[in-house]
Order: structure tokens, then C-alpha cells, then sequence
């Protein structure tokens, strides 16, 4: 197993003084599926918006500690944030169709990385969405608009968008929260087949899917990082008392 | 029971009264249509409805008028107008909502929206003793010696620059409609979706890629909103560029000749017409004005209303 | 090509810097400009003299003062009240009629209407038929400007009253009149005055509706129902006229309604903006 990310001594303050993660180290292996977990507030979203730097878009939002990706750390000044979040693709809770045509938004990632020619759009917006799950529902309305498909759909399309560009890591910030249960079926099929592919991180507040689509699981409570391991020790072995009360219900 | 009583009239007379308030926009709207209607009747009866577009003479001493020049020339200052506040607007929108630093914002959207503030009577003094020479001087010269002479703008650009011209009337009329662009503009693009940002962010975007790719056609609408109600404004503003369009009853033949719009002549001829074709004629202007601004003002509105319950 | 694409981008975000600088640089030369005029012209003569004979010397705008002022009163007492009361109807008895939605459309795009426009309206409605100008019929003018703007404000800054409160009072059986003006009115008493505020400072600046209503005179007077003088027409007499004394006198105008209206908004945007965030 290899070592995707490597996350050292992180911390993390939001709009200048606030600490919201507190010396975070983990290890993300490359190819497996890795849950965050934890109550609402513990901080298992801002960690996710730490490795791609989303936080950088709001003013006074500082990270302090190093965060590894490909022999270089990601939280430097002189990392270039456009092409890192090109190599790191992020979905989020709520689809978030751009306002244009289904194959626009497929392709958009694509012609921002400089692909011009017709065909090789056509056969990559293809492909991407053949991978999602949604050709065969959008190939004869590729010029309508995204707006018009349903939530599931859309959350697809989000995906599809995202691994056109053929990143090597995929950030899911509870993708399927928003969604029906036979979407969420769908969405969690498509992560599990994506990992042979792609290094996939999924924020979830659903244990149960935690416990079906991930490889790893980490435990966060109150910023902090308490356990992490493989999914399964994590749900039926763990080792601390809190990830236990956690995982068995008790409070959350 | 009588205390009852008596609340119950007072409280349907209030009801009366408040509704009364309330339908007096309405009766105020029809009665302006109206009167306009009829006061202009003569007018329409004799010439017409593309008689008189059409027609570009003036003649109160014929008594022959046609609406042709001050309608063109009414339509040409706004939508040059329109030219040149526009993408300063969207530009000012952008930098507000998505450039300035923080404690910036507040203070440059409060500055620009003073724009609005700024009574019209004292954009056209100020057009016509202070720009008004300015651009005779400099800026017209200039303009004729650099792009006057590319081949496609050698007509636009011709003739003597005395600053009382459409060119000096667009550019104060411009100054005077960037702000309701800009803040329509700012109001719709601080409604976009963080999140939806933020995807285009994540897919590696550069700032200006999610202004130009998400941003903008999430706020189509509203910018559109934005941009009919500067429209309508620039139909109808008349003190500003009756100081410094002139009032010619003639074609413009370039962007330094001067001209007439409909509100320049209503101002400057309305006390004076002494003959009722002639005061007709001017009603009549004054109820096309008033349809053109009306209709695209309403459209702008409804665009605007559109994104705000979205 | 990233490299590209970062260059477009500073490119365009800057263009941004420079439309705003743009912007900011026409208030500033105009403010300036009004500013620097008009302090070399204000004089005491200037306030405190009627007009001297045309390009003469010594000569005031008392008579424009006096009249503008007057103008602008009765205008507002006018247009206040039936501006509020129409608000409250939209706002409060008609709240879910379909046609209250409509009249504030209405009354939205009224805002917007030129001005010489209602000018012409009122000049056939009013002066025509007296067949004279009259200062009444400027504020009538003015009211017609003044009403939507007044309209809409109550509208929004009575909508902005929780429903909640209104019940409460209900709930203790107070009719729907007293709920409006003993705890609406109350609550929303400082938006709706600031709205006030603004439509003042909206309307102080207008000159296109006063030219075919109240016209002009030049000699001090009081009589609503004779042509009477206003700065704004004043100025664009003076500043259209040939004598060097008359444009100084029209910039010292120019300064004192500039002055006046910057600070009405600035002073009614202040009150709106503390509103709004508590």
C-alpha cells in the first residue's frame, strides 16, 4: 500500500484565531477509500477543505504543519493552487450543476486545462460520464441544460465533472446527504468501483456508509483526530473508548 | 360592544384609506397614459403613427413635425451611453463582490451609488463648463488622431470638436447609469451559491474562469435586470444632456455633432410651443418616451424580480 | 498554458480595479469641481438678496431658496402620507392580494419613470387648465416622484416586521388598525422615516419636472398659486444664460443642493444600513 497523502502536525484556524483542527496526522493510501467520521462541528469537513486548499478563498483561514502530496508539501506558498485542485477534485453535499449544457459542464474541466479538439471532448465527456453512471440517462439531451436533471442525477453529473479531468484524488464532502436512498445506492456503487482509478476521501455523517464503501475510517472529535485504522477494526475493534461510544450510537 | 363597534369602522376606515394610497399608483400610471393620449391626439390624428417616426422635419412654422431625429437621437445617446457604462459596471460589480479587500467593499459601493445621488441638473453643469471644454480641447482631438483614422471610424470620428456633441452627452449619460448596473449587478452575484463557486475553485478554476464561466450565467437575469434599468434611466434623463447635446433638429452625422433627443426638446420647447400642433407633437414624444421607457423598465424589473425569489 | 490563463486572469481582475477607479474618479472630479466653484460664490448676498437686473453684480438666489423650499414642503407633505398609507396597504391589508403585487410593481417601475414625463402630465392636468404655471403644480409634480419611492420603502420596511409580533398583539385583541399603528408603525417608524429621508433627497434635485409646472420668477414670493422660482430651474436658466455673474451664482446653487442631497443619502443610508443589521 502506498502512501498518497501524508498529513503531519496539522492545525488549523479559521478567520484568523479560532483552532478547528488540532495536530491532525494521518495517512491517506492511495487507491482505498478513506472515511472521515465524527459528530457535526468535529472538524471532518474543514480537514477535507484543507487538501485542496478551498479554505484560500476566504480571507484569514491559516493552516500550520505540512500536508505531503507527491513529495512536496501542499501547503507551501509556492504550491500553484490551480493545478493542484486540477490533481485534487473535490464533490460536494448539495449537486452543484454550473448553469450551462450537461456536456459543458463534463468538458469544462477539460477546456480549462487547455483541450480544444472536438473529438477528444467528445470521447473524454463520454467516457467520464460512462465511469459515473449517467450515459446512458443524459446521451440523447447533452446539449440541454443541467439545471433540468434530478438531484441524483445531478450529483452524478458533479462526479463526472470531476473525474474528467482525471484527478488523482477525489474529495467527497457528504455527497449523498442531499439525496433519496436509491441515488445514495447508486452514488456509493460508483465510489467503490472509482478506487481503482482514483484515491477517494468521503466525509460522512452516515456510519452505515462509512462502514459498506471505505477501506479506512478515521474517527474527529472537537478538532482532534482520535483513532484512525482499517474500516473494519475501526466499527468492531476500536481501540479508543470514544470511537466506541461513537460508532455504537451513543451519542453523535 | 360599542368599543367593538367602533373599532370595527375605524378599522375599516383605515383599510379604506391605505387602499386608497395603494390604488393611487395605479390611477397615477393610467392618468399619465391618458392624458398623454389625449393631449397628443391632434397630433396623432394628423401624422400618424410612422408619419411621425419617421418624418425628421420640425417646422412649427409649416407645422410640420416629425419625431424621426429626437427619437434617434434619444436611442443613440443611451445605447452609447449603454456602450461604455456597462462593462464599467460589471467591472465595478466584480471588483466589489469578488476583488476588493474586506473593509474596501463597503466604502467604494456607498461611493459609486452616490453617482446615483448626484442630482442630473449638476452632472449637465458641470458637462457643460467643465467636460464639456475638456473634451473639445483634449479628448475629442485625441480621440480623432488615434482611432479616427483607422479606416472604419474615420466617419464616426469626423467633424470639429466643439464638446457639445453626442460624444460629451453619451459619456456624462454613462457616468450618470453606471450605478444601477452595478448594484443590480453586485446584488445577484453575491446571491450566487458559495458552493458553486467553490466546484468551479475545485476543479482548478482561476478566479476570473469563475467569475466568466459560473458567476456570469448564473446572474444573467440579474445582469440583465441591471443593465434595462440603466436603459430606461438613459431614455429618459434630460437636464443632464440638455446642457450639452444642443438642441439641432438634424441627424448626427458623427460622434462630435450635436443633436436633439426627445427630452432635450420637451425641456427646451414645451413653454414656447405656441401652437397646439406643436405642443401636440411634443405630448406626442412625450407619450412614445414614455412607452419605450415603460415597456423596457418593466422587462428589467421582472428580470430582476425573477432572480430575487429564485 | 496555466501560465497563460493566470495571466488572463490578473488581466481582467485588474481591468475590474480600473472600472472602479473609473467610477470613483468621476464623483471626485465632479464633487470637486462643484465644490471649488461653488465656495468662491457662496457669499451672504448670494443667500440673503433677491436677483439683481440680468449681468449686474450683487444680486441673490433668496427668491429660489424661499421657492425650492416651499416647493419641496408641501411636495412632501403630500407625498408622505399617502405614500405611507399606500405601503401599509400593500404591506399589511393586501399583503396576499395579487393585485397589491401588482401595484408594487407598478410602483417599482414608477421609480424609475422620467421625470419630465410626470412634468408633461401635470402641466396638461393642472397648469393647462388654470392657464397659468404655479408653484402647486411643481409640488404636485414632485409628490407624483415622491409617492412610489415612499410606497415601496414602507412596503419592504413594514415586511421586515415579523409576522409573530403582530399576532402577539392580535392575541390580546387589538384590531388590526391599532396593531399597525401601535406596534408596525413603531417598529419600522425608523425605516419608514429614513425612506422619507431619501425620496427628500430624490426629489430636491429634480429640474425637468418643475420647468412646465412651476416654472420660474424672478422676484421673491410666497403665492403657491403663481409661477414661483426653485434652484434647479434656476440654475439651468442662469447656467444656459450668457453673464459671467449668472454662472457664478448657478454654481453657488449647484454647491448648495449637491451639499444638501449628499448628505440627506449619506445620512438616510447610514440609518437603513443600522437597520438592517440589527
Amino acid at each position: 500500500m502506498r502512501v498518497e497523502i501524508e498529513i503531519r502536525n496539522l492545525n488549523f484556524y479559521y478567520g484568523g484565531n479560532a483552532l478547528v483542527l488540532k495536530n491532525i496526522n494521518l495517512q491517506i493510501y492511495k487507491n482505498k477509500v478513506t472515511a472521515l467520521i465524527g459528530p457535526s462541528g468535529c472538524g471532518k469537513t474543514t480537514l477535507l477543505r484543507c487538501l485542496n486548499r478551498i479554505h484560500d478563498l476566504y480571507p484569514g483561514n491559516r493552516y500550520e504543519g505540512e500536508i505531503i502530496f507527491e513529495g512536496r508539501n501542499i501547503l507551501s506558498k509556492e504550491v500553484d493552487l490551480i493545478e493542484l485542485r486540477s490533481k485534487i477534485g473535490m464533490v460536494f453535499q448539495k449537486p452543484t450543476p454550473f448553469p450551462m449544457s450537461i456536456f459543458d459542464n463534463v468538458a469544462y474541466g477539460l477546456k480549462l486545462k487547455g483541450i480544444k479538439n472536438k473529438k477528444e471532448l467528445q470521447d473524454r465527456v463520454e467516457r467520464a460520464l460512462k465511469e459515473a453512471a449517467l450515459w446512458d440517462e443524459v446521451k440523447d439531451k447533452l446539449n440541454q441544460s443541467a439545471l433540468g436533471l434530478s438531484g441524483g442525477q445531478q450529483q452524478r453529473l458533479c462526479i463526472a465533472r470531476a473525474i474528467a479531468v482525471e484527478p488523482e484524488i477525489l474529495l467527497f464532502d457528504e455527497p449523498t446527504s442531499a439525496l433519496d436512498p436509491i441515488s445514495t445506492g447508486k452514488i456509493e456503487d460508483l465510489i467503490i468501483q472509482l478506487k481503482d482509478k482514483i484515491t477517494i476521501v468521503i466525509v460522512t455523517h452516515n456510519m452505515q456508509q462509512a462502514a459498506r464503501i471505505s477501506d479506512f475510517t478515521a474517527f474527529m472529535y472537537l478538532g482532534e483526530l482520535i483513532e484512525v485504522g482499517p474500516t473494519e477494526k475501526i466499527f468492531t475493534n476500536p481501540e479508543k473508548k470514544l470511537t466506541e461510544d461513537y460508532v455504537t450510537g451513543r451519542f453523535g | 360592544m360599542i368599543r367593538l363597534k367602533r373599532d370595527y369602522i375605524l378599522n375599516t376606515l383605515f383599510l379604506f384609506i391605505t387602499a386608497i394610497g395603494a390604488f393611487l399608483i395605479f390611477v397615477i400610471l393610467l392618468g399619465i397614459i391618458v392624458v398623454l393620449f389625449e393631449e397628443s391626439f391632434p397630433a396623432i390624428k394628423r401624422f400618424g403613427f410612422l408619419g411621425f417616426v419617421l418624418s425628421p422635419s420640425w417646422d412649427p412654422v409649416k407645422e410640420l413635425f416629425g419625431g424621426a431625429i429626437p427619437l434617434l437621437g434619444t436611442l443613440i445617446t443611451s445605447l452609447l451611453a449603454l456602450f461604455l457604462a456597462v462593462p464599467i459596471a460589471l467591472g465595478i460589480a466584480i471588483f466589489i463582490t469578488e476583488v476588493a479587500p474586506r473593509r474596501l467593499k463597503e466604502p467604494i459601493g456607498v461611493a459609486i451609488e452616490l453617482l446615483a445621488a448626484i442630482p442630473s441638473i449638476i452632472y449637465g453643469m458641470w458637462g457643460l463648463f467643465t467636460l464639456a471644454p475638456i473634451n473639445a480641447k483634449y479628448i475629442e482631438p485625441f480621440l480623432q488622431m488615434t482611432l479616427g483614422q483607422i479606416p472604419p471610424f474615420v466617419k464616426l470620428f469626423s467633424g470639429t470638436p466643439l464638446g457639445i456633441d453626442l460624444f460629451t452627452a453619451s459619456l456624462i449619460l454613462s457616468i450618470m447609469i453606471i450605478p444601477f448596473t452595478a448594484s443590480v449587478a453586485r446584488d445577484s452575484f453575491q446571491l450566487v451559491p458559495a458552493v458553486l463557486k467553490e466546484s468551479a475553485y475545485g476543479l482548478g478554476a482561476t478566479k476570473w474562469e469563475v467569475i466568466k464561466d459560473v458567476v456570469f450565467p448564473y446572474c444573467k437575469l440579474g445582469v440583465l435586470g441591471g443593465i434595462g434599468l440603466s436603459l430606461g434611466r438613459a431614455l429618459g434623463e434630460t437636464m443632464a444632456v440638455a446642457f450639452v447635446l444642443g438642441n439641432l433638429n438634424q441627424f448626427p452625422s458623427s460622434l462630435f455633432s450635436a443633436t436633439a433627443t426627445v427630452t432635450v426638446k420637451l425641456a427646451n420647447e414645451f413653454t414656447e410651443a405656441d401652437k397646439d400642433i406643436h405642443l401636440a407633437s411634443l405630448f406626442y414624444l412625450a407619450l412614445l418616451l414614455f412607452i419605450l421607457s415603460f415597456t423596457i423598465l418593466a422587462i428589467a424589473k421582472y428580470f430582476i424580480q425573477r432572480t430575487q425569489y429564485k | 498554458m496555466i501560465k497563460r490563463r493566470k495571466i488572463i486572469n490578473k488581466l481582467a481582475l485588474f481591468f475590474c480595479f480600473l472600472t472602479a477607479l473609473w467610477g470613483l474618479f468621476w464623483l471626485f472630479f465632479i464633487l470637486v469641481d462643484v465644490i471649488r466653484h461653488g465656495l468662491s460664490a457662496l457669499t451672504p448676498t448670494l443667500i440673503l438678496n433677491d436677483p439683481a437686473p440680468p449681468g449686474e453684480e450683487g444680486g441673490g438666489l433668496k427668491h429660489a431658496l424661499i421657492g425650492h423650499a416651499l416647493i419641496t414642503i408641501v411636495a412632501t407633505l403630500l407625498g408622505v402620507p399617502l405614500g405611507v398609507l399606500g405601503g401599509t396597504f400593500l404591506a399589511e391589508y393586501g399583503r396576499n392580494l395579487k393585485i397589491s403585487r401588482f401595484i408594487s410593481f407598478l410602483a417599482d417601475i414608477m421609480v424609475s419613470v422620467p421625470a419630465i414625463i410626470v412634468g408633461a402630465f401635470v402641466y396638461a392636468v393642472f397648469v393647462k387648465p388654470i392657464g397659468h404655471f404655479s408653484g402647486f403644480a411643481g409640488a404636485i409634480a414632485l409628490a407624483i416622484i415622491m409617492i412610489p419611492v415612499i410606497v415601496r420603502t414602507t412596503e419592504n420596511m413594514l415586511s421586515l416586521i415579523p409576522w409573530t409580533l403582530r399576532e402577539a398583539a392580535f392575541a390580546l385583541g387589538a384590531p388590526y388598525y391599532k396593531v399597525i399603528w401601535q406596534i408596525v408603525y413603531r417598529g419600522a417608524g425608523m425605516g419608514i422615516f429614513t425612506g422619507i429621508i431619501l425620496a427628500i433627497a430624490r426629489v430636491t434635485g429634480e429640474a425637468a419636472p418643475l420647468l412646465f409646472t412651476s416654472f420660474n420668477n424672478s422676484f421673491t414670493s410666497f403665492d403657491l398659486k403663481e409661477p414661483i422660482a426653485s434652484l434647479t430651474v434656476t440654475i439651468f436658466q442662469y447656467a444656459m444664460g450668457p453673464y459671467e455673474e449668472w454662472h457664478r451664482q448657478a454654481w453657488g446653487a449647484s454647491f448648495l443642493i449637491t451639499l444638501f442631497i449628499l448628505f440627506l443619502t449619506l445620512f438616510g443610508r447610514y440609518f437603513i444600513r443600522r437597520r438592517l443589521k440589527s
